[in-house]
């Protein structure tokens, strides 16, 4: 019968503390972009001009298409060759699931857009509003509620995705947890603490999902 | 010399693909004139009101708004519009919707705020306070708190008709102000309408209510497949129509009077 043995771990809890912090970091500033990138892609899509909406649907399609783990490593290995340009693992990592989520979330805003009835523009424009008026007090903040489900989704699985970044030798979460079983010989023991550890930063942002959710729910 | 017509339509024409929705409209609205628009379903009656705000542009034809064509023409008569010359008329232009098409994310009065703060760049307080006088006027002076999901369909329609109001407009344009309602909400709506005929606006509506078309209006059109087949008073319009059309049209609405 294996005796599991967590001694090797404690005494290596700095680094997977360290490990979860650069974790909890990718995690937000890829989010962050991606929300604030895929705005705009998808406020680009929802103009209805075709000579920018193309591009966006492409790029759009591009990252959803793509596996997310081809994407980091052509950005670590592959975009360096195109521009001379070696950015760190972190970097690399930061930009590649950013532009993925923003690719996610473009359509997001698209959809969620598209949902505000036609009255509402109607009457925006009856004002003698503008475009982007109509977009920034009628029509975003509407649709803004209805895409906070999946928003919050889409932030999940970016927390999830984010150990990923282990292959191109970010020392995130998951890259400690190889690094100290190769180490310790102990991968039962330090897998299972990881799963534990994934899971506490994660479930916070679940749970929070849920409440909006119900919030929501009663609102309307 | 008479006045210059608020707004004039000249040829007016509509299409949709294939299908064509107004025909040649020949319109002169005069300032203080209010004018109830009949016709069946189909019968092009919205899209003559949201051609007058520009909310459809017209296939052919043009629109003047005091005297001055709206657009500029280019070589071969086609027409060229601006859309911030065209937001600029809508300002003038107050539209009032058989859906209400309320903002469901603000209350009745920041409903009634929006197009003065956004649109006009009033301050925060004379738009709150003009916001207030509006709501007022269609007596819903204590529901400014109230979002739209919690006022009954007429309560909405009253916020809808000051929130035009509140751009201080100079033409509005009501499309089946009531059709959506309840019968005993329509009393409440048709009021406020006949209150701001008494103080002389000039008004467009289109409307299946008859009788109140009758005493409401100074002009009444029959509109039927894209075509003003009768324009005069309510009178004779009403009680003498001339085309067979009409006579039928009217006809069902007595069908099963009493
Ligand atoms: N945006 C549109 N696209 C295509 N057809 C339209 C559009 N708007 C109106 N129509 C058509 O134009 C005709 C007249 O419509 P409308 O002006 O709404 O009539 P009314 O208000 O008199 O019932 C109808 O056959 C309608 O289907
Ligand atoms: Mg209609």
């Amino acid at each position: 019968m294996y005796q599991p043995d967590f001694t090797d771990i404690l005494l290596n809890v700095d680094l997977l503390a360290r490990g979860a912090w650069i974790t909890i970091a990718l995690w937000a500033i890829a989010f962050a972009f991606g929300l604030a990138v895929g705005l705009g892609l998808g406020l680009v899509r929802s103009s209805g001009n075709r000579w920018l909406s193309l591009p966006a649907a492409a790029y759009v399609e591009v990252f959803r298409n793509t596996p997310v783990l081809v994407q980091l490593v052509w950005f670590y290995y592959a975009f360096p060759v195109l521009t001379g340009w070696q950015m760190s693992g972190f970097t690399a990592a930061a930009l590649g699931l950013a532009l993925n989520t923003s690719a996610y979330c473009a359509e997001i805003y698209r959809g969620g857009i598209a949902s505000i009835a036609r009255g509402q523009w109607e009457a925006g424009r009856a004002l003698g509003m503008g475009w982007a008026r109509l977009m920034r007090r009628i029509i975003l903040p509407q649709a803004v509620r209805r895409m906070i489900p999946a928003f919050t989704n889409r932030g999940i699985e970016l927390g999830k995705m984010t150990a990923i970044a282990s292959v191109i030798a970010v020392h995130e979460l998951m890259y400690e947890a190889r690094l100290l079983s190769s180490q310790t010989f102990r991968p039962l023991e330090v897998f299972t603490v990881i799963a534990v550890i994934y899971f506490i930063v994660i479930y916070p942002g679940t749970l929070l999902s849920y409440r909006i959710e119900a919030r929501m729910a009663r609102r309307s | 010399m008479t006045e210059a017509p608020l707004l004039r339509t000249e040829a007016l024409v509509k299409r949709f693909g294939d299908l064509t929705v107004l025909d040649g409209i020949d319109l002169a609205v005069q300032p203080g004139e209010r004018i109830a628009i009949l016709g069946s379903s189909g019968s092009g009656k919205s899209t003559l009101l949201r051609c007058l705000n520009f909310m459809e542009l017209p296939t052919a034809g043009r629109v003047h708004f005091h005297g001055a064509p709206v657009g500029t023409a280019g070589s071969r008569g086609e027409v060229r519009y601006r859309e911030r010359d065209l937001a600029d008329l809508r300002r003038r232009i107050g539209m009032v919707f058989q859906q209400f098409n309320l903002f469901p994310h603000m209350t009745a009065l920041e409903n009634v705020m929006e197009g003065p703060r956004t649109v006009l760049g009033q301050p925060r307080a004379a738009a709150e306070a003009a916001a207030r006088a509006e709501l007022a006027r269609v007596g819903l002076a204590d529901r400014g708190d109230a979002y739209p999901a919690r006022l009954s369909g007429g309560q909405q329609q009253r916020v809808a008709i000051a929130r035009a109001l509140a751009m201080q407009p100079e033409v509005l344009l009501f499309d089946e102000p009531t059709s959506s309602l309840d019968p005993e909400l329509v009393g409440e709506v048709l009021r406020v309408i006949r209150a701001l005929a008494e103080e002389g606006r000039t008004m467009l509506l289109v409307t299946h209510e008859l009788g109140f078309a009758y005493h409401f209006a100074t002009r009444v059109l029959f509109l039927h497949d894209g075509r003003i087949l009768e324009d005069g008073p309510p009178e004779r319009i009403l009680k003498t129509p001339r085309e067979e059309r009409l006579q039928q049209f009217l006809a069902r609405f007595t069908e099963f009077g009493f």
